[in-house]
């Protein structure tokens, strides 16, 4: 086998050395009916250029050469070549968490530095090392609320992303926690901030807000906080697509920002791995869960990084630990990393209004064709907007197939009072050409037979 | 004359040898944010071909008046930057990183070439399942895979981690019980475990009821059958144990758990003694998960990603998270959300999948014999180490080793000595440290896994080492003490990170307080 770096004669030597006769009898301890006498049923071995193949045919079969307009939580943008040139490099691919600082401050101070720019983009103080993705993050800022405030219940606006509500009630059934689901502004797409006045007691933990909200629409981010600081509950605001950052206002009365940051240089890999990260006020600090790294000495007055306050973690709390994470994302997190080093405090911005100039060409675009309508006008929006349309999507998302167009997907599944409503994606990486196509497609009303 | 690059040689001038390393230079780099400046771009758009906006009027009272500090910097200063920080790290591809328990194996290239695929790589998670074929090949024979070396007979890809797993089968268990009108009060957990365990049982709703090992470091089975009682949801084991070794009693622990209606949870982070061997499904556990980033080779990248996936009986899979991969009659594989049963999601979309391209890729190239191989090296391979350095390291138990052995520093304590200063010292001579202070059990533990990935060579430049530390410790212990010695950094002072917490770069200097 080509990873296995031993002779038969070196592994017949150690057996000697060990003073076994042979390998079976260094299994001898499983009890000899478990012991499996048979070959796995799996793939037979596989030279690399067989495996090579597999997964092209595989590619293949997903069929690449479509143009879509899908969002929803995951986000198609340019990825800048030297991400996998660098992320790459054995030393930061083969290397375990940091905790032996003096042999990993590389992968220390590029936390570091994420840290520092999730921290400047979201308005926030400090920052962890990352999450499993949004969806947890959201979960686990939430159980991060209750902590502090000591209450709980959470308010989440229905147009929080409906996957990351699911992870919310997986994670929190089981600490009487219960959450009250506020609806939106049917003319904003915003969250009713009567109801949501409605909503907050003196019970409630925390308010959890998606900006953009799950239809794309930028949220009144001071109007929420001052409803959920009146009642002494922290505002958690998620945010799913970190581009927007570029350009959008960060919620910097939030208490706690929770954060996917996929759309900064990672590929969609049809869900994951993606990037987590939960950035907070300083003061909640010690509250936080995942890993930290903090700035500090050597014994010779040199700035060295560590992992910090790891009296919050699990290897050393156990069952009182904040939470259970224990692997993270980093080498997500260092393809953000790169990527934001690449486009940097200019690039951010002009990459966000490209993404803005886009999907506004786009609903304009596609509501502009007969019995579409745009839906949630009366608010900002960043790169997504909510279609809806006369003729159901089942129809017209087939004849946009048949031109390997992929349009918005149907909301219908989550908000089956929107009716046909599709809701849309524009990056920067969507053409002038598809838009036009996809509104010409979507247009043409099949002919009545 | 040739000379051994590994021979301790004395040149005229210059760096010395030591074991398998000669100092070199690794070049300062300052924080991006300190090597910014105004006016410098990494990035090219192409023009907008579309008409451009207003942002500030699009966006009103929402409009970002003042940008983030990100760094501004040339595409050379970058590459130059992470390649550099890049240098100041130890990893796989450098030497062995025996870390007990963390199974730090060989990361296959073909496994990063293939997870970047175009037709992978940029399928988004929502595009129809028609056109998502490909993808859902993949993680159908994975989890076909996994299920034929688990001996298990249904699972879930989508846990995003180890941890994550052992939320997910915890779960499943408490669902379970629930369905039977109980979800019952505690989960037993052995004194040996990782502290993922307790604290996933904590979140799950659980009590924590600690199970003390017994003089073998295993699983006392008196202690247990008086602990097991019809409060007991389950018992969460790793197997082998922390201290690698087997359960030779486990069909007695899973029958005491059983007759109380408790279910056997196993920690499956050290699978990589099992694989091919011996199957968890046939040894009377209920639920399982694995760390595709031990045992199945995807990279650790620095602390992430992994993946946990979760193997059940099949009385437990109508709980499995939402959705789950189905067949149609026409071969077709689709999502099913319909699972009234089902805990609920634990992540959104369907797991790391980029990490389970990289875990088929591997078993593909192991194949059965392949795989087996595999174990019986990593088992080999820990078992060379324990006998080439009992004579010099405590050896706290005697049971038979699999894939990692433990040692305490008892001997080397009692000069002043500690694993962790031991640890520090290995680095001197190029390796990684192992595992320090873990198992919680065994007092001053070194915890040693060295995998299949390590030659005869570089194993016995490792005892080598491990041996000169021991008789370091004897002559000059202030040495060892000091440790390490030929790093960029020194040991750095944790104490005052923590007490006064730089959490990061502020454009005004850190804040002072």
């Amino acid at each position: 086998m080509r990873y296995l770096p031993k002779s038969p004669a070196e592994r017949k030597r150690m057996l000697a050395d060990i003073g076994a006769a042979s390998i079976d009898d260094l299994f001898a301890v499983i009890p000899s009916e478990y012991r499996l006498d048979r070959d796995l049923n799996v793939p037979r071995q596989m030279a690399e250029s067989e495996i090579i193949d597999y997964f092209r045919a595989a590619g293949q079969k997903n069929a690449t050469d479509y143009a879509s307009f899908l969002g929803a939580g995951a986000y198609r943008h340019y990825r800048p070549v030297i991400i996998d040139s660098l992320v790459q490099r054995g030393e930061f691919l083969t290397s375990y968490t940091p905790y032996q600082a003096e042999i990993t401050q590389g992968t220390l101070q590029a936390i570091f530095e994420f840290q520092t720019m999730i921290a400047e983009l979201t308005g926030m103080d400090v920052a962890n090392a990352s999450m499993y993705d949004g969806s947890t993050g959201a979960a686990e800022a939430v159980r991060m609320a209750m902590r502090i405030t000591g209450r709980s219940q959470a308010v989440v606006a229905a147009t929080v992303h409906p996957e990351y509500r699911e992870v919310m009630a997986t994670y929190n059934q089981h600490e009487a926690l219960f959450s009250t689901l506020v609806g939106y502004d049917a003319e904003t797409g915003r969250i009713d901030l009567a109801a949501l006045e409605g909503a907050v007691s003196q019970e409630t933990a925390a308010v959890l807000v998606q900006s953009p909200n799950f239809f794309g629409i930028v949220e009144d981010i001071p109007a929420i906080a001052a409803i959920a600081h009146a009642k002494g509950a922290l505002l958690i605001v998620s945010i799913a697509e970190a581009v927007s950052l570029g350009v959008v206002r960060p919620p910097v009365e939030a208490d706690i920002v929770s954060m996917e940051a996929q759309s900064f240089g990672v590929a969609l890999s049809y869900g994951g791995p993606f990037c987590g990260v939960i950035a907070a006020k300083e003061k909640y600090v010690r509250q936080m869960p995942g890993r930290l790294v903090g700035q500090t000495v050597d014994s010779n007055g040199y700035r060295g990084f560590v992992l910090t306050l790891s009296t919050r973690e699990q290897h050393i709390r156990r069952e009182k630990a904040t939470s259970n994470i224990c692997t993270n994302q980093a080498l997500v997190a260092l393809m953000a990393t790169i990527f934001l080093a690449v486009y940097g405090k200019e690039g951010i911005r002009e990459l966000a209004e490209h993404n803005l100039a886009k999907a506004e060409y786009a609903a304009k675009t596609l509501s502009a064709q007969t019995g579409a309508k745009l839906l949630f006008n009366g608010a900002p929006r960043f790169n997504e907007f909510v279609l809806q349309s006369q003729e159901s999507p089942a129809i017209w998302s087939q004849r946009l197939m048949d031109e390997k167009i992929v349009g918005g997907i149907e909301l219908s599944r989550w908000y089956p009072e929107l009716g046909n409503a599709t809701l849309w994606c524009a990056t920067e990486m969507i053409t002038r050409e598809q838009i036009d196509t996809a509104a010409k497609v979507m247009s043409a009303a099949p002919v009545e037979a | 004359m040739t000379t051994n690059a590994t021979t301790p040689q004395k040149p005229v001038s210059g760096p010395h040898t030591l074991g398998k390393v000669r100092p070199h230079q690794t070049q300062n780099e300052a924080l991006l944010f300190e090597i910014s400046s105004p006016g410098k771009c990494a990035y090219k758009l192409p023009p907008l071909d579309v008409p451009a906006v207003d942002a500030a009027a699009l966006l009103g009272e929402s409009h970002r008046k003042t940008p983030g500090e990100l760094p501004e910097l040339s595409e050379i200063e970058i590459i130059r930057h992470f390649t550099r920080l890049s240098t100041w790290n130890y990893a796989i591809d450098l030497g062995m990183y025996p870390l007990g328990s963390c199974t730090m194996k060989y990361n296959p290239r073909v496994n990063e070439l293939v997870a970047r695929i175009e037709g992978l790589a940029e399928a988004h998670p929502y595009r129809p399942d028609s056109l998502a074929q490909g993808a859902l090949e993949i993680i159908d024979l994975l989890q076909r895979c996994l299920l034929e070396i688990t001996g298990m007979d249904a699972i879930t890809l989508q846990p995003a981690a180890g941890a994550h797993g052992e939320f997910t089968g915890i779960l499943l268990v408490r669902a379970w019980h629930e369905s039977k009108g109980n979800a019952r009060r505690k989960i037993l957990i052995p004194d040996s475990a990782h502290g993922t365990n307790p604290a996933t049982a904590a979140i799950c709703g659980y009590t924590v009821e600690n199970l003390k090992s017994n003089a073998d470091g295993g699983i006392d089975l008196e202690a247990l059958e008086r602990q097991v009682d019809e409060e007991t949801a389950a018992l969460m084991l790793t197997n082998p144990s922390t201290i690698g070794v087997f359960e030779s009693q486990i069909h007695k622990i899973a029958d005491i758990l059983h007759a109380k209606g408790a279910l056997l949870y196993m920690d499956g982070a050290n699978m990589n003694a099992l694989v091919g061997k011996v199957r968890p499904g046939d040894f009377g556990v209920d639920v399982m998960h694995l760390n595709l980033h031990k045992t199945f080779s995807t990279p650790h990248g620095g602390g992430g990603p992994g993946s946990g996936p979760v193997a059940c009986k099949t009385f437990l899979e109508p709980f499995l998270p939402t959705p789950v991969l189905v067949q149609s009659d026409n071969g077709t594989k689709h999502w099913n959300y319909d699972r009234p049963q089902s805990i609920g999601r634990v992540r959104a979309f369907y797991g790391n999948v980029g990490m389970f391209i990289r875990a088929l890729a591997y078993i593909l190239a192991n194949g059965p014999d392949g795989l087996r191989q595999t174990t019986e090296d990593a088992v080999l391979n820990a078992n060379y180490i324990r006998k080439q350095l009992e004579d010099v390291y405590e050896l706290p138990y005697q049971t038979a080793s699999m894939h990692e052995v433990v040692f305490s520093d008892k001997r080397q304590a009692a000069k002043g000595v500690k694993t962790g200063d031991i640890a520090k010292r290995l680095i001197d001579y190029g390796f990684h440290p192992y595992t320090v202070s873990f198992p919680m059990i065994v007092h001053g533990a070194l915890m040693i896994e060295p995998t299949e990935s390590e030659s005869l060579e570089e194993l016995d430049l490792f005892i080598e080492a491990m041996r000169a530390i021991a008789k370091e410790v004897e002559e000059t212990p202030e040495l060892v003490k000091s440790a390490p010695h030929s790093t960029r950094v020194s040991r750095l002072d944790e104490v005052q990170a923590a007490r006064k917490p730089i959490l990061r770069w502020r454009k005004s200097g850190p804040a002072q307080s």
